[in-house]
């Protein structure tokens, strides 16, 4: 499939030209989304693909013999040999296809819980997760005995190394923190925490559902043990998703579920099971998401993630010094490694409101907790509003939101 | 007046707003109006929790009426919360609970009863029928 040829130097306009939602109106107003936080919008290179399986590929994949299914089975292939480039995988069948960030985590938490933790053991996590990454570990804690031991931050949003290296201990048996938080837009130390872990003897899984389309991601540099993230966040299909693990480990766990697909041979008496990826990929995948990734993939770095990130930037530092003009508006989460999320209050206002008058601007936000109840806890606040900046989004976009703050602030005061 | 009486009423007075801001800006002053529900009914006994926003809703029966009051952290919220009490406060437990509540779909704010919307007023306008109800089967 042809790909839009993107120019040394990153072209919004050309990039915004291919995605076709973004020229359609909300309440009668330009939509302007930033909302990527929850899920991107997609180009037409992925929605072309979309239509092309159902049009040409469709068909089961990894069983017939039949021409289509050998098509449709390629093809998905193809995205696994497409991801493993893409964050410097050692081989392909380290990639296990998910459902998604969520199915990641639940995996992994299942899997290696099932062969490596027991009573009195610890896990750690950061007082930033995402729901996601902190419920499958607490179900894994009171299933084991095993204690989760979380560390905290300090008010800017940044991680208390102080602290994580004082929880680090010969009894921590993984530490599951996340790459990029979803709510404030904190960029964890992640080669230092993983160094960390690694001298205390415990593995590594980071959330990468927030980081992986905004930075380069190299797992082997980084040594991480498992990264898991998400298609519909990264300009994919939705209902597919990536857990990157290493080898040593995936062969070692027992597998998720069983079915159809992850087995070599069944008998009543002794089933034994496939080889890696298969392994953890039992039952009929979403064939369609899988396949479609690929060209998510293939848009991604087109596009150049260096450059994404360069002009994500910049962007995040204009909306920064531009919402902070408005009378009473507070940034949460200030730290100085951040990327994509500016997360905010105004005055004594509750987010709902100004989300409800953004949209009524068409300006799409995220209010609320962000599934990260705990983390606004520790700030004292109900939620925040946020919004989350993609590649294609623009200076003007930042432009309407600050002028649909000042008018929420208006009506609101 | 009837319930539907009050539902009509509000609906002529809405048709007066010819655009959204008018529309939300007067939502906004019933919202900062709306009486305060006495404190010690502000409780987690009497929380209606949406995912965002919170109301607290309580209910008093005297003389065969049915009186409601209620709060909410968020100030939107709590001027849909006030366009229910409106409406369905003062009346007998039967007619609370045999209501149909049309007028919101018909002021355009029906998008403030979807249960995506989280903001905990669909829950709260189940728990008024269902406190007429309990009432209903306990005059029996």
């Amino acid at each position: 499939m042809e790909q839009t040829a993107v120019l040394e130097h990153f072209d919004v306009e050309k990039i915004r030209q291919d995605f076709p939602i973004l020229t359609r109106k909300v309440n009668g107003k330009p939509l302007v989304y930033l909302d990527n936080g929850a899920t991107t919008q997609k180009p037409k290179q992925v929605i072309d693909a979309i239509v092309e399986y159902y049009t040409q590929l469709n068909s089961n994949v990894h069983r017939g013999v039949h021409y289509l299914s050998q098509l449709a089975t390629d093809a998905f292939e193809v995205t696994r040999r497409k991801l493993r480039p893409f964050i410097n995988a050692a081989h392909e069948h380290e990639i296990i296809l998910t459902k998604g960030t969520t199915e990641g985590i639940n995996l992994v938490a299942s899997c290696y819980g099932k062969a490596y933790v027991k009573a009195g053991d610890e896990i750690i996590i950061s007082a930033m997760e995402h729901h996601s990454n902190i419920v499958p570990w607490q179900m894994l804690c009171e299933e084991r005995g095993a204690t989760l031991r979380v560390v905290p931050i300090n008010d800017a949003g940044e991680l208390d190394m102080e602290a994580y290296r004082a929880a680090l201990n010969d009894r921590t048996k993984m530490v599951a923190v996340t790459y990029v938080s979803n709510a404030l837009g904190t960029v964890n130390p992640v080669g230092e925490i993983i160094r960390q872990a690694h001298a205390a003897g415990a593995p590594v899984l980071l959330d990468a559902a927030q980081a992986v389309q905004h930075l380069p991601i190299d797992v082997q540099a980084l040594d991480v043990d498992f990264l898991v993230f998400s298609g519909h966040k990264m300009y994919g299909p939705t209902g597919i998703g990536v857990l990157y693990g290493k080898e040593k480990w995936l062969d070692a766990m027992p597998p998720y579920q069983g079915g159809g697909e992850m087995i070599k041979d069944v008998a009543f008496e002794k089933t034994t099971y496939n080889e890696l990826p298969f392994k953890y990929e039992a039952g009929t995948p979403n064939i369609e998401a899988g396949i479609c990734l690929a060209h998510a993939v293939d848009y991604l770095e087109t596009a150049g993630l260096n450059r994404i990130a360069q002009h994500e930037r910049e962007l995040l530092a204009y909306a920064g010094g531009r919402l902070l003009e408005i009378p009473e508006l507070r940034i949460i989460g200030t730290a100085q490694e951040k990327s994509s999320v500016v997360s905010f209050l105004l005055g004594g206002i509750h987010p709902y409101d100004v989300g409800v008058i953004l949209d009524k601007l068409g300006i799409a936000v995220r209010t609320g907790h962000h599934c990260t109840q705990p983390l606004m806890e520790r700030y004292g606040i109900p939620g925040t509003v946020r919004a989350s900046i993609a590649m294609y989004n623009t200076k003007e976009d930042i432009d309407a939101l600050v002028a649909g703050v000042q008018k929420a602030a208006e009506m609101l005061a | 007046m009837t319930i539907n009486e009050i539902q009509e009423e509000l609906i002529e007075d809405f048709a007066f707003f010819d655009d959204w801001m008018a529309k939300y800006e007067y939502l906004i002053q019933l919202g900062k109006e709306l009486p305060l529900i006495d404190d010690q009914y502000k409780t987690d006994e009497y929380l209606i929790k949406g995912c965002q926003s919170k109301v607290w809703l309580h209910a008093d029966h005297q003389r065969g009426k049915v009186l409601f009051t209620a709060d909410s952290d968020a100030i939107i919220t709590k001027g849909l919360v006030a366009l229910m009490i409106k409406v369905l406060s003062g009346h007998s437990p039967a007619e609370i609970a045999d209501s149909e509540l049309y007028f919101i779909d018909q002021i355009g704010l029906k998008e403030h009863l979807s249960p995506t919307r989280a903001n905990g007023l669909l829950s709260m306008v189940k728990q008024m029928k269902l406190y007429a109800l309990a009432l209903q089967a306990k005059g029996r």
